[in-house]
Parts: structure tokens; C-alpha cells; sequence
């Protein structure tokens, strides 16, 4: 089991929502973050004073997968969350040592 | 037959009359909504609540003593009203039959019309102290100024003394209401200091974002649609032709006046710092209004619309002037009140022939001194009684949780 932790564009959520349910996806949980990386901040302007935003809006994913999985998610991300600019985020993989679903105490891949 | 055409007059125009002032009435909404937006979510519940509060703090003092000290009928001088306390009883339909129709609205409505436009300036003052001042310290404040500060300065001029004698010229209050809230303002801001955290220690100004600008201009538009009230009740008269093409083109006046204010403002916000602001662009529409407050009656709507305009450019130089000055106004009130309350009052002699500028000068130098200097002493007595700051912490943590104790957005914090 795997989970991917995928931080991308908040405008591409959908594509990459929908590119994952067409490969079998069956959950992800979405959390609203903010950070930087090579895309830096940007500066806004208010009244006339500017001021610089150094963390921008991104969303990051989290999705819990069977290893079987793992190359065909990474490229439906990788496919439906590129726009080719700067910014457009990462995508981690790290393994999973346990799943339970809380219903029905299942374990393993079978909680997924 | 004709008593009845007078009595029917004087129901039209006490209708009007009152009608007028529940739109000034709604211009509080509008003053809370703008202040609201325009401060950080840590203050809205706060200044919601001064809001209110001054509103209610401003019918009873006016109620109580301040429409007596502004309209005591025969003033002790030109200077001095005399005080008194309470409203008088209200006309009989003989004395108003008798006066052969000079008597043409109910004192009552008189009273109600007045009551509204003292809260419109002192709500002019809690969106300039927003976000740092104690809400009892302001509303203590708001005694003294809906009390005696705005009525005395009132009866200068709209109750017949010496400012009035002296031919100065304040159609609905850009002096009377709109200078009067700024200068009792830039009194408070003076003694109270900028919000932690505006200026750096090497002078540079840091933009403090409102929170929810759509609230911003809805507010701004309710105040929009307020001034018709405020503009166009301040005929005071409706039912003849003459009397309703003047609140005709009161309205014209007062709706091209914000038009250009918006628009002046937004070019110049544009050209000056490559953006549209949009605050700037609601400061815009209420320094147009502001402008033309003080005659909108004589102006054609293409010279309405202009005066609106110059308006709305002052208004964005003011707030940069200002905020280079350290006087930290959240809102934008002294500016769009002030600044602009001067320019509207100066305004009149371009379109009124009856206007002197030495008249509007006087006028403008009395306001400022009086309502300036006693607020100053008001603020100043207050701050050594009980203190008008919130603590640096206090501030750190929003004034919503130390003066009122509650968040305006609970559901949005995890408990």
C-alpha cells in the first residue's frame, strides 16, 4: 500500500479529481494549504501600499492506494495537473504500513 | 376647501420628511458594512457592535438635549444656544391652517430627520479609530459628541447663529455632518496612535487588507442610496412644482456626484499605483457624495457630476497623504469626510451666486477648530480616566475577543 501526497494548483483540482476516478481511484481526501517553492511569492497591492505574499494557495491531496496502482496514479496526476508553468506542485510517494477501516475493523488492502 | 389643500400639503411634506430620514436611517447599515469589510476579521464583531451602539448612544443624547441645543428657537447669541431638555409637543391643525401653509411639516418629523444625520457623523469617527480603541471609551465619546460637540457647531449654521448670519452656506452637511465626524476622527487617531503593526520602524506603510470587500460595497452602495435622503430631504419640501423639481434634481445632483467620484477615483488609483483599487473606488463614491452634500441643488448634473470627480481624485491623494503622515484611518473617513467635506464646502461658490468664499472659509475654520480642539479635550479626559487603547495583546488577538468576547465566524475555527 502506498499513500501519494500530491500538492497542485487549486483550479486543477477537478481534472485531477476526475482522472483518478476514471483509473479506479475510490478516495481522496483534499485539505486548502498554503506554501512556497521555486514559484515563489507574488506582491499585492492595497491602498497603495504593496505588500508580498509569500505563501500561496495550494491544495494538497492525499491518496491511500495499492501498490498495484502506483504508476498508473502518478501518471493521471502528473497528466491532468500540469498547465507547464512554475508552480504547477509535487507529487510524494511513501508506503504504508497498516489500513483499517474504521466500520468494519478490514485491514490492508482491503480497507483502501 | 384651501385648509384642506394645507393640511393635505403638510401631510405630504411631513411624509416626505420622514420617509427622507428612514433612508438616512439606513445609512448606519451602510457605515457598518463599509467598516466591517474594510477592517480585519478579528475586529468585525466589535465594530458591528459600535456601530450599533453609537447609533442608539446618538437617539437619546439628540433626543435628550442636543436637538434642543441645536434648534432652541430663540438662541441666547449667535454663540450660545441655551440648553434645555426633551422635544417640544407637535403643531395643531388650526396653528398649521393660521400660518397659511408656513408651517408645513410636523416638528416631530423635524426632530427624526435631525437624529439621523448626528449618528451619520458619528459614525464617520468609529471606522477611523477601528480595530485599537475601547468600545466604552468610544461610545463614552459618542455621549459628548451627539450631546453638545456636533449640536453646537449645528446651531452655527442650520440653527440660525453666527456661521448662518455670516452667509455660510451647508445645503445638507458636508461641514455640519461630514467635516464635523472627520475632525472629532482625526482628534481620536491623533491620541490613539496607528494599529501595531501599520507602520515599520523605517516609515514604511504595511498594507493591513480588509477582510471582505464584497461587504465593503454593499455597504457603500446602501449609503449610496441613503444620500438621496440625505441630500434630497435637506429641501425639507415636496409638494409643489417648484419644491419636487428641486428634490428632482437634488437626486440627479447627488447620484452623478458618486458616479464621478467612482469613476475619478478609480483612473486615479489606476495611474498612480498601476491597479484598480477597489476600496479606493468605494472611497471614490462616498467623496463624491461628500462633495456635493453641501449644494446639490444649484449645480447642473454635468457640473454635479464634476464636483463629484475632484472629489473622488482628493480622496485617493488624502488616504496616501495620510498614511505617509502615520494617521492610521482603516476606512479611509477622515479622507473622504474631511478632505473632501473642505472641498465640497469651497465647491459651492462655483455654481451658488449667492456663495461668498470668505463666507465658506470662516465656515470651514470654525468647524475644524471646534469640533477639533473640544474633541481633542473630550478624548483627552477620556484617555486619562479609563484609557482608550486596547492592550498590545488585546490587539494581537482582535478586539472582537477583548471588548466583546465573541468571534463574527465561529463555525470556522476548530474548537
Amino acid at each position: 500500500m502506498k499513500l501519494i501526497t500530491a500538492i497542485i494548483k487549486p483550479f486543477k483540482l477537478d481534472d485531477v479529481r476526475e482522472a483518478l476516478s476514471e483509473i479506479g481511484v475510490t478516495g481522496v481526501t483534499a485539505t486548502e494549504v498554503k506554501g512556497f517553492g521555486r514559484q515563489k511569492g507574488h506582491t499585492e497591492l492595497y491602498r497603495g501600499a504593496e505588500y508580498v505574499v509569500d505563501f500561496l494557495p495550494k491544495v494538497k491531496l492525499e491518496i491511500a492506494i495499492d501498490s498495484g496502482l502506483l504508476d498508473s496514479v502518478i501518471e493521471a496526476i502528473t497528466k491532468a495537473a500540469n498547465t507547464g508553468k512554475i508552480g504547477d506542485g509535487k507529487i510524494f510517494v511513501t508506503s504504508i504500513e497498516q489500513a483499517i477501516r474504521i466500520r468494519t475493523g478490514e485491514t490492508g488492502a482491503e480497507a483502501l | 376647501m384651501e385648509s384642506q389643500v394645507t393640511e393635505l400639503a403638510y401631510a405630504v411634506d411631513t411624509f416626505y420628511f420622514l420617509v427622507m430620514g428612514a433612508f438616512v436611517m439606513w445609512m448606519a447599515a451602510g457605515f457598518s458594512m463599509l467598516e466591517a469589510g474594510l477592517v480585519r476579521s478579528k475586529s468585525t464583531v466589535e465594530i458591528l457592535t459600535k456601530n450599533i451602539a453609537l447609533y442608539s448612544v446618538a437617539s437619546i443624547m439628540y433626543m435628550v438635549v442636543g436637538y434642543n441645543i441645536m434648534y432652541p428657537g430663540d438662541g441666547v447669541s449667535a454663540f450660545w444656544p441655551g440648553i434645555s431638555f426633551f422635544l417640544g409637543g407637535d403643531n395643531t391643525a388650526e396653528g398649521v391652517i393660521a400660518s397659511g401653509g408656513d408651517t408645513y411639516y410636523s416638528n416631530l418629523s423635524d426632530f427624526f430627520f435631525q437624529v439621523v444625520f448626528v449618528a451619520t457623523a458619528m459614525s464617520i469617527v468609529s471606522g477611523a479609530v477601528a480595530e485599537r480603541m475601547k468600545l466604552w471609551s468610544f461610545l463614552l465619546f459618542a455621549v459628548v459628541m451627539c450631546g453638545f460637540i456636533y449640536p453646537m457647531q449645528g446651531y452655527w449654521k442650520w440653527g440660525g447663529g453666527f456661521l448662518d448670519q455670516n452667509g455660510f452656506l451647508d445645503f445638507a452637511g458636508s461641514g455640519v455632518v461630514h467635516l464635523t465626524g472627520a475632525c472629532a476622527a482625526i482628534a481620536g487617531v491623533i491620541l490613539l496612535g496607528a494599529r501595531k503593526g501599520k507602520y515599520t520602524s523605517d516609515g514604511k506603510v504595511v498594507a493591513i487588507p480588509g477582510a471582505n470587500l464584497p461587504l465593503a460595497t454593499l455597504g457603500t452602495f446602501i449609503l449610496w442610496l441613503g444620500w438621496f435622503g440625505f441630500n434630497g430631504g435637506s429641501e425639507l419640501k415636496v409638494s409643489d412644482v417648484g419644491e419636487a423639481n428641486a428634490v428632482a434634481m437634488i437626486f440627479v445632483n447627488t447620484n452623478a456626484a458618486a458616479a464621478g467620484g467612482v469613476i475619478a477615483a478609480l483612473i486615479a488609483a489606476r495611474l498612480a499605483f498601476g491597479k484598480a483599487d477597489l476600496s479606493m473606488a468605494l472611497n471614490g463614491a462616498i467623496a463624491g457624495l461628500v462633495a456635493i452634500t453641501a449644494e446639490p441643488l444649484t449645480p447642473t448634473p454635468g457640473w454635479a457630476t464634476m464636483i463629484g470627480a475632484v472629489g473622488g481624485v482628493l480622496v485617493v491623494f488624502s488616504v496616501v497623504l495620510l498614511d505617509k503622515m502615520k494617521i492610521d484611518d482603516p476606512v479611509g473617513a477622515i479622507s473622504a469626510h474631511g478632505t473632501v467635506g473642505i472641498w465640497g464646502l469651497l465647491a459651492v461658490c462655483i455654481t451658488n451666486e449667492e456663495a461668498a468664499l470668505t463666507a465658506q472659509l470662516l465656515g470651514i475654520v470654525v468647524i475644524f477648530m471646534w469640533v477639533f480642539v473640544v474633541s481633542l479635550i473630550a478624548w483627552g479626559i477620556i484617555k486619562v480616566i479609563m484609557g482608550i487603547r486596547i492592550s498590545e495583546e488585546d490587539e494581537e488577538l482582535g478586539a472582537d475577543y477583548s471588548e466583546c468576547g465573541m468571534e463574527a465566524y465561529p463555525e470556522f475555527v476548530i474548537k
